[in-house]
């Protein structure tokens, strides 16, 4: 029994017992799971020499919610509001690509006017998403001040999504194929009103930090990563482009129409806090754009695709007809043909590529479905990138790569 | 010895006590106001007509809480870590002079509880017996994260006295007296230090922050690194006792900056005033001048991030202490200059 127990233990156990750090100058620490810098539930071990970083390792799982075995277990149209808990700063982008894989799935037509209602929220919860990462990173410096100013534009954007669908925070924002209804004449206001007057708070807000000394002294040269071994890792998102590769899925493998729009992927040098920061906050600037590009082009048409499959009929229709009645019966039970297939589909999330492996045999629930986490690949990496560092710069470098607890452990 | 005088410096002392005790209290309050303002919230609202009543709130929230010692800390050190905060914080304030000479009942009181000769040595002495406050409560609560803020405490602080010690020298040199009232009558009216030592109000307001533990030096409690430092394990009015502190030694630095750059409890005009008047006047003026410091210290912790400790460390050493050094080498000069020491 007892052996079996020591095979069992993990390797941060051993880590924690051995001699070294016991006996030494080694002094080993628990970063996490309820530290208040880890922004959610990590546990990284650490070795300090002092304040300086030895070794880490790290431990993952502490939220696992199995989601990929609960899809296994949904019905298509069930399996959005489990998007949401993944990346749950910018769940309407987990929502919409979803949306955008099933729909490729079944090979459904998507109307332009969909295509633009989707970017617009898309970017709008990208800045949110931004947002609240940089203005973490500006708390984690010790500027607490610099997260409450955001915190009121992320407000503005969340009033937005009530518009839409009625929800904040985990939102299950629209339908596979479009969405339940048109933008509301709020919507129209706030969404104007929110596009004049964020700029100015952002730059204000960008003013505190972006170039501020110490700011600058704390973050440049802290956690770096080379862009050769960010690829190695897999690293997407804002990380990679810090690091100076300009991949971006919105740009090399466009979805939803984004190749109509003109923007610029900006690209960092060092791959270091810093690069990291100032690359989100280009991104929230061209996230702006983007807005500005397709509410001022936003086409006429309809709000939804034509896939009955996913709506349900109007009330009259189904007390008053056999086949409506058969329709919403269906829908409610979650029973659609859903196509044989084997699909990936990827969006550019929050916080890197967000992917969908999708295997459909045909049934009302899928084979498999498998989530390609960013944060769980940038969680990889960050014992390699904090080696070396102090305690501090450890907690900078982990909230600014934005690994979230949801998205990590799934 | 004279029993009024003993009478009347005990008034004093205790009328001190409860003064900073309040100014202290109401720091937290005027604080938490002051963050609201700057990061456009309400702040405390509830208790009182726009929350004055707080403070009192705190102080018997403290009370209630369950006042817990872990298991392995060391009990009586653990105890006594926050009473040296305290007591070293409120002991600075003795020397301290609050205003000119009162008359009352046909006596000539001083406004000061002990005019030492050595006044700002004293008040040295005590601001480094502080850092065992710090010490001790960290490592007494045998955890590792307080272990980390009471070793960073402690040589942040030690690093930051030396320059501070040097700024003083240099105000020292000016007013050709050790005792904070001749540094005061030094700067009658308008002729204050600030004005002949801006370089080193600087170094010393600097210092002052670190001194305090305010951002953005506050790394020995950091709440983003540390989970609270040194006080991580502490509840209740323990807990009170090193908050408190903090605010205590932060009124005092700021009186004991507007004594060694902003003319104390001098302020222009004044010779046209005497008796009660001016002594009242005084006080007033000298108190403006704290709160005006203490509302500086403020600002500056919600505005701007805090440092790493390497580059805590390099600021210390590498700029302030050199920096101090050579404006204290150009005053002595200068002053020797004036006064026909050396001729060219």
């Amino acid at each position: 029994m007892s052996k079996e127990k020591e095979k069992v233990s993990n390797s941060a156990a051993e880590f924690y017992n051995s001699k070294e750090t016991i006996d030494g100058d080694i002094a080993t620490i628990n970063f996490g799971p309820t530290h208040p810098a880890t922004h959610g539930i990590f546990q990284n071990i650490l070795k300090v020499d002092g304040e300086k970083i030895i070794s880490s390792e790290q431990t993952v799982g502490y939220i696992h919610r199995a989601f990929e075995k609960l899809a296994e277990r949904r019905p298509y149209n069930q399996i959005t509001p489990i998007t949401d808990r993944l990346n749950y700063c910018s769940s309407p982008i987990n929502n919409l690509g979803w949306h955008m894989t099933v729909e490729k799935l079944i090979q459904a037509e998507i109307p332009k006017r969909v295509d633009y209602m989707r970017v617009i929220i898309m970017e709008l919860a990208r800045i949110a998403d931004h947002l609240i990462c940089d203005s973490v990173v500006g708390v984690d410096t010790g500027a607490l001040t610099s997260f409450f100013y955001p915190f009121q534009e992320r407000e503005k954007i969340y009033e937005l999504y009530e518009e839409i669908c009625g929800a904040r925070l985990t939102t299950n924002i629209g339908r596979i194929g479009g969405f339940e209804r048109d933008f509301t004449p709020v919507f129209h206001t706030k969404l104007k009103s929110f596009l004049k007057t964020f700029p100015k708070a952002f730059s204000e807000w960008d003013s505190m930090l972006a170039r501020n000394r110490i700011f600058m002294d704390r973050t440049r040269g802290t956690g770096p990563i080379s862009p050769e071994r960010a690829l190695a890792y897999g690293f997407t998102g804002p990380n990679l482009r810090a690091a100076g590769v300009d991949y971006d899925v919105r740009v090399m493998h466009p979805y939803s129409s984004y190749e109509d729009f003109d923007f610029i992927i900006p690209v960092g040098v060092n791959g270091d806090t810093y690069d990291r920061f100032m690359v989100r906050q280009e991104e929230i600037r061209q996230s702006i754009r983007i807005i500005e590009q397709a509410y001022g082009n936003l086409p006429e048409g309809n709000y939804k695709a034509d896939v009955p499959d996913f709506y349900l009929p109007d009330k009259a229709d189904v007390y008053n007809n056999m086949e409506a009645l058969i329709y919403h019966f269906k829908i409610v039970m979650g029973e659609m043909e859903i196509p044989r297939g084997e699909i990936y589909h990827s969006v550019e999330g929050g916080n890197g590529e967000l992917g969908y492996y999708l295997i459909s045999d045909g049934g009302r629930t899928p084979y498999r479905l498998q989530f390609r986490r960013p944060c769980f690949i940038y969680y990889q990496a960050y014992p390699e990138m904090i080696t070396g560092q102090t305690i501090s710069d450890a907690v900078i470098t982990l909230s600014s790569m934005n690994v979230i607890a949801g998205e990590l452990d799934a | 010895m004279d029993t009024g005088l003993l009478i009347e410096k005990l008034i004093l002392a205790i009328l001190l006590f409860v003064v900073s005790l309040g100014i202290a209290a109401y720091s937290t309050y005027f604080e938490r106001k002051l963050a609201a303002w700057i990061q456009d919230r309400v702040g405390p609202d509830r208790a009182g007509p726009f929350g004055i009543l707080q403070p009192i709130a705190d102080g018997v929230k403290m009370f209630m809480k369950e006042d817990f010692t872990p298991t392995n800390a060391d009990r009586w050190l653990f105890i006594l870590g926050p009473g040296i905060a305290m007591f070293t914080a409120l002991m600075t304030s003795a020397v301290i002079p609050w205003g000119t000479d009162i008359t009352l009942f046909g006596r000539t009181i001083a406004l000061q509880v002990a005019d030492l000769n050595i006044g700002i040595l004293f008040i040295f002495g005590i601001i480094s017996i502080g850092v065992y406050g710090i010490m001790i409560g960290g490592w007494a609560s045998n955890n590792k994260y307080s272990r980390f803020g009471a070793i960073r405490a402690s040589s942040q602080m030690i690093s930051y006295e030396l320059a501070m010690g040097i700024s003083a020298i240099t105000i020292i040199m000016l007013s050709g007296g050790l005792g904070l009232n001749d540094i005061v009558k030094a700067q009658h009216g308008m002729n204050w230090n600030i004005f002949y030592q801006p370089v080193c109000f600087l170094v010393f307001f600097i210092c002052a922050l670190a001194e305090t533990n305010r951002a953005p030096f506050d790394l020995p409690e950091c709440e983003s690194e540390l989970i609270g430092g040194y006080h991580t394990e502490y509840s209740s009015m323990k807990l009170g006792l090193f908050l408190f502190a903090e605010y205590v030694a932060m009124f005092v630095s700021s009186a004991l900056i507007s004594i060694l750059f902003f003319g104390g409890y001098n302020f222009p005009g004044m010779d046209n005033f005497s008796g009660n008047t001016l002594a009242l006047l005084s006080v007033a003026a000298f108190f403006t001048k704290t709160f005006l410091m203490i509302f500086l210290f403020m600002w500056i912790r919600w505005t701007i991030p805090r440092f790493r400790f390497d580059q805590l460390m390099h600021l210390g050493w590498k700029v302030l202490i050199p920096i101090s050094i050579i404006n204290m080498l150009v005053t002595g000069i200068v002053i020797a200059f004036n006064e026909g020491w050396i001729k060219f």
